[in-house]
Parts: C-alpha cells; sequence; structure tokens
C-alpha cells in the first residue's frame, strides 16, 4: 500500500489521511507559493505501524489503570513516557519501511530534514492547538528519519495531547497521526507571523529570531515583535528584546549558540522586510479566506513558507483549569540551565541563612506584642517561600524528564524509567539525613540503660550528655522532622515521637550497614553506555551537561523540601511559643486556635476567643462490607515488599511505625521520608514515577507503588499487604502459605 | 470505587447482563470441575440460583460439598477485553430448594430472566440452587480487585 507521497502526488486535499499542516502545505504549493521540498506520510503507515506492533491494546491497558480524571499530570507525563517507549521500541513493518525509506533518500539524500507532525485531529476544528505534538529538526539519513517518524507517531499520546483529549476528540481506537519531512532550509532569519493579533483585531504581528525557528517555537529565544497596521502594513511598534541567543543547526540535532557582537544590536529585520514579510501572511490569509498564523524562514533574499495554519484564539480555559500551567512546567535547556543557577546561588542560600536567622532570636525574651510580630513575620516568611516553591523548585524537577526524555530517545531501554538509577549521584539531604539518625540508633544500640529511658518514653530523665548532644546535632542540623510542615504537634512532643523512630532503628540487628540500593555498579555501566553514544565534541558536550542538569534537578527537588521544612519549623516554633503563654494565661483551648488567633490573644489582652470543642477525630467509619483485594497503581520502584501496613493520617502516626510495616500514604512528604529505610514497601495514594515517595524507595531499594487512588482509606493499619514494585500492584489480606513476616527481596 | 453503594451497583449490573456463569464445584476426590450454567440474582444480592439434572456430576458434587464458586464476565473475546472486561467471582453456598417453595419467589427470579427454560425448571428431575452469597470479588481494569463481604464465613444460618 502508498503510505508515503510527494505534494504533487496527493490527488485531493483530504485531512484525514494526510493531516491539517499536510494539506496547508498541499495547497500552497499547488497556488504556487514557495514551500520547501515536502514529503508526506499518510495516518495509513501509523495504522500499520499500529497493528502489526498490538500498539492499541497496549494503549488501552496503559492509559485504562484508572479513570483518566483520576490522573494527575505527573502520571500522565510517566504513562506519556512509556508509550513513547512502546513507540521507539516497536519495530517498523518492512514494506511500510521500505516505502518511507525510499521516498525519503529520492527526495531528500544526504540533506537535513525536518520531521513534523500533521495531525488530523490538530488543526481540523477551529480549535487549533498548536505544539501539543512533536517536531523534529536537521535529521539526516533513512535510519534516523525512521526513528524520528515514530517519535512524531508517539506525540499522538504526548502528555500534552492527553491533557487535551477531549478537545482534540483523541480516541485510541480510531485516532492516527501523519508526518511530513520537509527539507531543512537554514535561514538566516526565521519567524512567525499572525496575519491577524489575535489580541487586537486591527493588529497583525511579525517575531523574528536569528537562525532557525526552533529557537522562537521552544521559547529559548526571546524574538523581535512588531506590531503593524492590518490594512495599511506599517508597523506600529517595534519590541526588541536583549538579543543573546541563536538556534543552529549542528551535527544531527540543533544547538543554542552566543550570538556574535554584530548581531546582538541589529534587529534581524529591517522596517522594509518586516512590511513584505506581513504582506505575504496577508495574501495566505485571502488566500485561506482565514487569519493566518505563518511560520517561515528566509535565506539571503528567498523565502520559504514552512507552515500556515489559522489563527486561534488562546486556549485560556476555565479560571480551575490548570492544564496551562502543567504545559508550561515543559521547560527548555536552556530555561532550566538559569534555574539552577537560581536555584543553587540564590534561593538556598538565603533559605539556609534565613532559618539559621530565625534560629538565633530567643523567643523567650519577647514581649508578648512582639513575639505576635514575630509570629507574623515568620508565616510571611514562610509563605514568601512557598510562593517560590511552586514558582520555581517544581519546574525544575523537569530538568529530571527531560533527560529521560533524552536517554530514552538514545538508548531506547526495555525499562522507561531505567534513567532514574543515573540520577542520584550524590547523596540527597533526605539520605544523609537518615544516616544521621541512624548513627544515634547505633549509638542507643551499645546502651541498655540509654534504652530503658527511652522504651520508658522517660525522655526529660536522660542525662547522657552524647544522646542529647547528637539528638541537638541532628535537630539544628536537619530540623525536627515531627514539628515542620503539618504542625500538629508540640515540638518538644515530638522529640519524644524521633525518639520512637530511633528505638525501631536501634532494634534492628542490621542498624549498622546502611540498607541501600547496591546499584552502583550497574549505574556506572548505565553511564558508559550512554557515553559511548555520544563520541563527538558538541553532543558529548549536551549529553554532560543534561545529566548533570538532571543530576541536581533530582537532588535539589528533595533538597528544597527540607529546607523550606526548616523555614516552617521555625514558623511552627514562634507560634508554639504563643500557645505556651496563652495557656499560662489560662486560655486551655491554646492548642486549638488558629494562627491568626493566637495571634490577636497575643496582642490584644483583653480578646478572648470563642468557646470551641476539641474536634475529636472521628474514628474511621470501618466499613467491613466492602474490602480492597488487589489495587492498581504505577510500579514506581522494583521489587517485593510483604508487612502490615501501616496508614499514615499525620505526622504523629510516624512515631509508631515499626520496622518491616509497609508505609501506606496519600502523598510522602519529603519530611516523612525518614521511616522509609524502616520501610518493607511504600504505597502511595498520590501517583508519580518522579516523586519523593518513588525516589527515596529507589535509593533504598524498596518496593514501591504510587498512584493507588484511595489508597489511605481502602487499606488499613495492621492489614496484611504485599507490594508489588515491578507490575503496579498492591494486594491486601493474608495470603494462606506465605510467611506473615515482613520480607523483601530484590 | 470506595463506596459500597457504587461496589453494589457495579455488581449488580454486571450480574444482571449476563445469562451464563461458570460454576466451580468439588469432587469427592478433591478435583475442581468447572461447567457452564444459566443463572439469575436476586437484587440484594444475597442468593443466586441455578438450575440442573440430577443426575449431573455437578449435582453430585454440590451434594459433596456446598461451597462453590462462580465466574460471571462480561467479556467479548476481544483485545479490548484486557483493559474493559469486568469479572466477578461469587463464593457462596449452595443448598437444594422446592422450585413450589415458599412465595415461589426464586423460582420467578430465575424464569423471568430465562423464561424458556421453564419446562426444564419443573421437570422432576432438576434440581433447583440457591446459593447463599458469602463474598463477591469483582475484577476490573485488568487487575483491581474489590471485595464485597455478603454474609460470615461462619454463619452457620446458611448451611
Amino acid at each position: 500500500m502508498k503510505t508515503t507521497f510527494l505534494l504533487s502526488d496527493i490527488i485531493r486535499a483530504d485531512a484525514d489521511a494526510f493531516g491539517g499542516k499536510a494539506i496547508a502545505l498541499f495547497r500552497l504549493h499547488e497556488a504556487g507559493f514557495r514551500v520547501p521540498a515536502t514529503v508526506c506520510i499518510s495516518t495509513e503507515a501509523y495504522k500499520l505501524f499500529a497493528s502489526a506492533n498490538g500498539l492499541q491494546e497496549k494503549i488501552q491497558l496503559e492509559l485504562h489503570r484508572k479513570k483518566f480524571s483520576d490522573l494527575r499530570w505527573e502520571e500522565i507525563w510517566d504513562s506519556a513516557l512509556r508509550i513513547r517507549s512502546l513507540f521507539l521500541r516497536s519495530r517498523m513493518p518492512e514494506s511500510l519501511a521500505r516505502d518511507i525509506s525510499k521516498n525519503a533518500e529520492k527526495n531528500f539524500r544526504n540533506s537535513a530534514v525536518v520531521v513534523r507532525s500533521s495531525a488530523p485531529e490538530e488543526d481540523a476544528a477551529e480549535t487549533s492547538f498548536a505544539g501539543l505534538h512533536e517536531s523534529f529538526v536537521n535529521i539526516r539519513g533513512v535510519e534516523p528519519i525512521l526513528e524520528h517518524v515514530k517519535l512524531v507517531w508517539a506525540s499522538l499520546w504526548s502528555d500534552r495531547a492527553l491533557l487535551y483529549r477531549q478537545e482534540l476528540g483523541l480516541d485510541i481506537g480510531k485516532s492516527a497521526m501523519a508526518v511530513i519531512l520537509q527539507e531543512l532550509v537554514s535561514g538566516d532569519v526565521s519567524g512567525v507571523t499572525f496575519s491577524l493579533n489575535p489580541t487586537d483585531v486591527e493588529e497583525g504581528v511579525v517575531e523574528a529570531v536569528y537562525g532557525l525557528n526552533q529557537g522562537l517555537v521552544d521559547g529559548a529565544v526571546e524574538p523581535d515583535r512588531w506590531l503593524l497596521h492590518r490594512k495599511k502594513h506599517t508597523i506600529k511598534e517595534h519590541i526588541a528584546p536583549k538579543r543573546e541567543k541563536c538556534m543552529l543547526p549542528e551535527e544531527d540535532g540543533v544547538i543554542l549558540k552566543d550570538l556574535p557582537a554584530d548581531k546582538v544590536n541589529r534587529a534581524p529585520l529591517g522596517p522594509d522586510e518586516v512590511s513584505t514579510i506581513y504582506g505575504e501572511a496577508k495574501r495566505l490569509e485571502e488566500f485561506f479566506g482565514k487569519p493566518q498564523d505563518v511560520e517561515w524562514t528566509k535565506t539571503g533574499s528567498d523565502f520559504f513558507i514552512l507552515q500556515a495554519r489559522p489563527v486561534t484564539a488562546r486556549q485560556d480555559g476555565a479560571a480551575d483549569d490548570k492544564r496551562g500551567w502543567y504545559l508550561s512546567l515543559h521547560r527548555s535547556h536552556e530555561n532550566l540551565r538559569k534555574l539552577r543557577v537560581k536555584i543553587e546561588q540564590v534561593h538556598f542560600p538565603a533559605m539556609i541563612s534565613e532559618a539559621e536567622e530565625l534560629a538565633g532570636t530567643d523567643l523567650q525574651l519577647l514581649p508578648d506584642a512582639e513575639l505576635a510580630g514575630e509570629i507574623t513575620a515568620r508565616k510571611a516568611i514562610k509563605e514568601k517561600w512557598t510562593g517560590i516553591y511552586w514558582e520555581d523548585f517544581i519546574p525544575f524537577a523537569h530538568g529530571m524528564r527531560l533527560f529521560g526524555r533524552f536517554y530514552n530517545d538514545t538508548l531506547s531501554p526495555a525499562d522507561p524509567f531505567e534513567f532514574v538509577e543515573l540520577l542520584s549521584q550524590a547523596p540527597l539531604m533526605s539520605v544523609k539525613r537518615n544516616a544521621a539518625l541512624r548513627n544515634i540508633a547505633v549509638y542507643v544500640q551499645q546502651r541498655t540503660d540509654l534504652q530503658q529511658y527511652l522504651a520508658a518514653e522517660a525522655y526529660e530523665e536522660i542525662a547522657d550528655a552524647e544522646f542529647n548532644r547528637l539528638m541537638d546535632d541532628f535537630i539544628s542540623q536537619y530540623g525536627d522532622p515531627f514539628c515542620s510542615t503539618y504542625g500538629d504537634k508540640a515540638c518538644d512532643d515530638s522529640r519524644r515521637s524521633l525518639a520512637r523512630v530511633i528505638m525501631q532503628m536501634a532494634g534492628s540487628s542490621n542498624v549498622g550497614t546502611e540498607r541501600q540500593n547496591n546499584a552502583g555498579t550497574h549505574k556506572e555501566n548505565l553511564e558508559t553506555q550512554f557515553f559511548e553514544k555520544f563520541k563527538k565534541g558538541a553532543n558529548r558536550d549536551q549529553a554532560e551537561d543534561l545529566l548533570d542538569l538532571a543530576r541536581a534537578s533530582y537532588r535539589l527537588r528533595d533538597d528544597d523540601n527540607i529546607l523550606l521544612a526548616k523555614i516552617e519549623e521555625q514558623f511552627v516554633i514562634a507560634l508554639q511559643e504563643g500557645r505556651i503563654r496563652l495557656k499560662q494565661r489560662g486560655i486551655a483551648a491554646a492548642d486549638l486556635l488558629s494562627d491568626d488567633e493566637v495571634m490577636r490573644c497575643l496582642t490584644a489582652r483583653e480578646f478572648r476567643p470563642g468557646a470551641r470543642r476539641r474536634m475529636e477525630q472521628a474514628p474511621e467509619q470501618e466499613n467491613r462490607q466492602i474490602k480492597a483485594r488487589q489495587l492498581l497503581g504505577q510500579p514506581a520502584g522494583p521489587g517485593i515488599g510483604r508487612g502490615r501496613a501501616r496508614v499514615i493520617h499525620s505526622t504523629s502516626d510516624l512515631a509508631f511505625f515499626i520496622k518491616g510495616e509497609i508505609l501506606v500514604c496519600d502523598a510522602v512528604d519529603p519530611n516523612m521520608t525518614f521511616v522509609v529505610p524502616l520501610a518493607a514497601g511504600v504505597v502511595e495514594r498520590r501517583g508519580g514515577m518522579l516523586i519523593h515517595g518513588a525516589i527515596i524507595a529507589r535509593e533504598y531499594g524498596i518496593a514501591c507503588v504510587t498512584g493507588v487512588p484511595d489508597a489511605a482509606s481502602l487499606i488499613h493499619t495492621g492489614d496484611e499487604v504485599t507490594v508489588d514494585g515491578y507490575l503496579g500492584i498492591v494486594t491486601v489480606g493474608h495470603q494462606r502459605g506465605t510467611n506473615s513476616r515482613h520480607d523483601v527481596e530484590k | 470505587m470506595q463506596d459500597t453503594g457504587q461496589l453494589k451497583k457495579e455488581i449488580a449490573m454486571l450480574l444482571a447482563s449476563q445469562k451464563l456463569a461458570v460454576l466451580s464445584t468439588q469432587s469427592a476426590e478433591g478435583y475442581a470441575y468447572a461447567s457452564l450454567i444459566a443463572f439469575a440474582a436476586g437484587d440484594d444480592l444475597q442468593t443466586i440460583v441455578l438450575a440442573t439434572p440430577r443426575a449431573t456430576r455437578k449435582f453430585a458434587n454440590i451434594r459433596n460439598n456446598p461451597r462453590v464458586s462462580l465466574l460471571i464476565d462480561d467479556r467479548s473475546n476481544q483485545d479490548t477485553d484486557f483493559h474493559d472486561a469486568k469479572a466477578v467471582t461469587v463464593m457462596g453456598m449452595a443448598s437444594e430448594v422446592a422450585v413450589d417453595a415458599g412465595r415461589n419467589s426464586l423460582a420467578a427470579l430465575y424464569l423471568e430472566k430465562h423464561p424458556y427454560l421453564d419446562d426444564f425448571l419443573r421437570s422432576p428431575t432438576t434440581a433447583f440452587i440457591q446459593v447463599s452469597v458469602l463474598r463477591y470479588y469483582l475484577v476490573s481494569r485488568f487487575q483491581e480487585v474489590m471485595e464485597l463481604h455478603i454474609r460470615d464465613e461462619n454463619d452457620l444460618s446458611v448451611i
């Protein structure tokens, strides 16, 4: 069957077969507009490939693990990565590969091409969702072209496309993707023109950058921007950015280069050129009968249209539509590099010194009113950092994802999450913290008298100076994990909780040996394999750079939480001091007051908060009739673990964690991870392969399943649980013939 | 899925959508024995009714050991079954009841679903079986299993 066509071979504008982008190019070509040499691969090719490899059903299984509406974006991203990996590892039927190769060879020989998506859904409707699917620039040679065709096909199921699946009408049974191979025109200047400014109907817009358009489209290069009168084609305004970089073809990809000095100060287009280029877009608007969004490039005086599609209003969606924010988490390498510098050199030092400074204030010396002021100030500091956390820290996690895709594209490993093993290099702060706790446990293990005090919870009576010093050091370095994020515990009480955890650790026979994933040599092998693919200069540098970035992303996403918790701890301590004073003043319910009420009571002596009932936690309505027997989640940490469940509803539950239990919770907060080394397995409601619970479980080689809906309410403390970290299955209930004691195998 | 009502509804819908179940019984020698059989289920999910000629192996097995299991599923023998199909495994205690016993509501239940089996049901050689359900296991999404308890295993009243 013929699957590959030249524009001149196409008989009719069939968008179902060729996709919107290809059909627009076909019509332009027919009308005599200049477009680069183009080969279209029809949706039939996708269907042949998918059915030969059973992909439809594999995609169904991947996307039906749970209700789509229950999936977080992180899980959608993970699913998209697995699907991408399915495409990469599937073979193209021979006749299909021959058809594409033959046409690619005939039309492009050794010149570079752009492999573009051309989805039938994407441009068909009035709503077009630009950039949901992928394009690859500067691909050369038959084999690489075939590989990238597969990647474009896979992008039909990209996380972005899945987020907008309803608008796109994405249907696993029916949807298919067409592909365009387009000769790469390495323009001196490239850009995008909107014949109609989506935000102002009187205007048109021309945007231009030096080099390839990729820089502009990816957001890596800030363009020069001109606003024009729609009727007169004259320039209303020129907005010049700080010109720094340009995207150029390099070896088998693209690279971001510093702009030479002469271009930094010169706009990529002169005013006349801007008007001429705008005129082209208006011609296209006339031709298609609708305002157009045109991608173009020019080399010397030659002007090429790369693609054209109807201008559409921005899809902002409802106020609670968080999809735009999720999409904004896709960051370019360059953006992440800048973010890293900001986090490492500005945010972290500031957080550390701010926490230290706060810890230096002797709260007991402050009069009530000043204490209230201190609480307010600390709350503001806490909120400031929480804001930065969302703005900078969370997006930086994308460094891992960027590397993961790159790694999979390079090696197409059987396990699409193999790359995670490469990420842990320098110990995470929480792993260091756990090691410090273990040291205290080793000390306790050697001293029976100390154990007796601890077992009797006679914490205040402990006179062992060395023990007290170890505890103080631990808390000043890492903060008290029971006294921060949740703030549901008095900080003095929480020391007792910490002591309980230490006793659990000390009770273990192998406390002295670090129980950590011994994947050291395996990791080295993976690294060697990865770098073997990059012998050459620039690509090698880029690969090294990306791995380094990903490692920073992995590390910082753990460390940031520990640092944030230290800041939060200072707020809780101040609030605590306030409550103590109120209690001394006879306000018995001081522990139940909100932050604001505590502050008001401190500033205005006459203020009496309303009486309140103690909010007893209602005993969980045990529903004995319904029981989860087997639950599905994501296999986030390979291994199998069996033991009794310990369901964590609040930080204080952690104090009762017994070695060998299965940690079951809504979300593993990084501040909770100190009990993970005690656990035989980890189960969490929040889903994802790259979230803290999964990362820490992998570090210790503990079985972990994430993304189990209602995990913390369907599983009860004491239930016998088996965690299958290979398949992502959690089995609840006794199993006859198996040892009820925990055992963990790797 | 956490909601009991919803789980019950899902099971009831699956039971209503199917005419046949796979019945597993156990022989005196201890072998498991599976057979296809027409069934009907009560709205309250407490009871499932079956009918079988007395001469059958399954009937002999039930006489030997009333602890039975049934499988009811909505597979369509397509690839899509792997994510689409649901199956419910029933565990219960089987006992013979007279077709004309009581207000005859169990027989009515059976005949409402299988009107063409009227003669079969009323044949003197047919045994009408009531299965008192102990629990259901609903399997969906390939691997997800939820358990619904109807009776305590130690509830002797069902024997």
